[in-house]
């Protein structure tokens, strides 16, 4: 019975979220459903961190694998809840100076803005900053000459990198005004423009057209994976 | 309420590309962009100037095209999955990824080790992240027949709850609902590089023998694909997301590209009706070729300066604004 009455609320709410661009008449409601969506994850987020500090706290008492990293998890879970729901540090509000706790929370000069600033941002730019070596060991196994394919593969990167870097612009600069076509820095930018930009737009027709497929798929019914019908459909 | 809104405003802005491509010359800004983010923001920024604009009429104006491209995509979609319900005979592909996909968990049983799945790290009002819930019901299906584990890290609370419905009903629907674990599906953050932190390090200290990520990924997606192929994981990986594909490619052994990914719970599930809107979408994707070659011939005669161009250029131009373009 539940199930029915999700699908027919997903039914629904679909089929109005997806009149309402067309429909001036509709569009409230649309905008309505946006608001919904936003309460519902905010409850959802409860759920989450319920699951967080669960988790973490079996681990830490069975002193699983890894079980320091979920003590720092739930360590710094507290810290930033405290300091963010007792907005330690908040200046005073100027338009409500009499009332305590009107500062934002992350307003200059506060505890949570200086976790966010200190500490937060750095350790994810560290990561981040990892994006680099990755790609260059992704890059090394991609650019094998194993077989035609990869052969081709790595004769087009080559163009396209050395076209985007000087060494290419000044490596081919030389070439007369009637080969101009030939310079990296041109024929990096004819792969891009041209090869490339033809193959992306057909993965993004079939992206469309796919989207399609599955929203018609779960609107009808007919896929009901998604809310745990074990793989099965209608 | 909330997933059926997501479904259909992604519909609806990838329906965009499809008008564009049907104008051939006439949306060249747009699709001169591969990334669907800019593309779903430019939807945006339309249905905001049609919103902002005071009308008192039934039909937004300017919608038409979008409508009737939208009528006919699932005209077809719809017209397939009727043919194969009445018993009509359906070929499809094989596409190794999704035939990997028991190999990869019946590997995962036999080493003793996990299976780990990420849906992505958008949240349920993502198209993309809807789609890998629907895979993870049959992966977690197969764990289940394999007596295998399951681990999925989430990194938004709503995608948390949807997948441990999905893994919960395919349990049960395998009749090892004994073996179900709410835990194994887990809230991390909804910090990008955060939850990309845990999940690597959760990679390394367990070594799963099989990583699956379908859904919608950014900049983590080679952070994950790498972790996983230092540890000599099987992996799987299936995203919407062009600008990422490269990287799973380069980094998983089998990769579903945009279509191929949407398309994979039909594909696992088998059922009639559902490969025949995959047939469906195969024949929108015949007009949509068709309009592209109508296109191409159009505008290259409209550019030859031959005696009939300018009626052909004017033929162009009035398919153009029919289009929408």
């Amino acid at each position: 019975m539940m199930r029915i009455v999700a699908l027919a609320i997903a039914s629904v709410a679909g089929l109005v979220m997806l009149l309402s661009p067309f429909f001036p008449a509709m569009e409230s409601v649309g905008a309505q459903s946006s608001e919904i969506f936003n309460v519902i994850a905010a409850i959802a987020f409860i759920l989450g961190a319920g699951s967080l500090v669960k988790v973490n706290l079996s681990r830490v008492g069975r002193r699983d694998t890894g079980w320091g990293y979920a003590f720092v998890t739930l360590l710094c879970f507290a810290i930033t809840l405290i300091v963010g729901l007792g907005k330690i540090g908040v200046p005073p509000n100027p338009q409500f100076a009499a009332t305590p706790w009107a500062g934002e929370k992350d307003a200059a000069g506060s505890a949570f803005a200086w976790i966010y600033e200190f500490i937060l941002t750095p350790i994810t730019s560290t990561m981040f900053a990892l994006l680099a070596f990755y790609v260059a060991s992704a890059a090394f196994r991609a650019f094998r000459a194993k077989n035609r394919e990869a052969m081709l593969l790595l004769g087009t990167a080559f163009i396209v990198l050395l076209g985007r870097t000087f060494a290419g612009v000044w490596l081919t600069g030389g070439f007369p005004e009637w080969a101009s076509g030939l310079r990296l820095e041109n024929l990096s930018m004819f792969i891009m423009q041209v090869f490339n930009t033809a193959g992306n737009r057909a993965i993004i027709i079939g992206i469309a057209l796919g989207v399609t497929a599955t929203s018609l798929r779960i609107l009808l019914g007919i896929d009901r994976s998604w809310m745990g019908a074990g793989g099965g459909s209608a | 309420m909330v997933r059926g809104r997501s479904i259909t405003s992604d519909a609806a802005r990838m329906m965009l590309p499809l008008l564009a491509v049907c104008a051939v010359a006439g949306f060249q800004h747009t699709l001169a962009s591969a990334h669907t983010q800019e593309i779903a923001a430019a939807v945006s920024t339309e249905d905001a100037a049609a919103v902002g604009a005071p009308t008192t009429s039934l039909f937004t104006p300017g919608k038409l095209p979008l409508a009737v491209a939208i009528i006919v995509t699932s005209g077809c979609i719809i017209a397939w999955m009727l043919q194969a319900r009445a018993g009509a005979s359906m070929y499809l592909r094989r596409i190794p990824a999704l035939d990997a996909v028991t190999n990869a968990v019946g590997r995962s049983t036999e080493m003793g080790r996990p299976v780990l799945f990420i849906a992505g790290i958008q949240d349920m009002d993502n198209i993309q992240t809807v789609a890998g819930i629907t895979v993870l019901s049959h992966v977690a299906k197969t764990t289940a027949e394999y007596d295998a584990t399951i681990e999925v890290p989430t990194s938004r609370s709503l995608v948390m709850e949807a997948a441990r419905e999905a893994v919960r009903g395919s349990y049960q629907a395998a009749g090892r609902f004994d073996a179900y674990n709410a835990d194994a599906i887990r809230y991390i953050t909804d910090e990008q590089f955060g939850f990309v932190a845990s999940v690597s390090g959760q990679m390394v200290r367990e070594k799963p023998a099989a990583c699956f990520y379908m859904g919608c990924f950014f900049a983590e997606s080679l952070i994950l694909a790498e972790t996983g192929n230092s540890i000599g994981a099987i992996q799987i990986a299936g995203t919407a997301e062009s600008s990422q594909l490269p990287f799973f490619v380069a980094a998983c052994d089998y990769t579903l590209i945009g279509e191929e990914f949407m398309a994979a719970s039909a594909y696992l599930s088998g059922a009639p009706d559902q490969i025949g809107s995959l047939k469906g979408q195969d024949a929108a994707k015949v007009i949509v070729a068709t309009l592209i070659l109508l296109g191409v011939v159009l505008a290259t005669i409209a550019a030859l300066n031959l005696p009939q161009s300018e009626a052909v250029s004017r033929v162009f131009e009035s398919l153009k604004g029919a289009l929408g373009s």
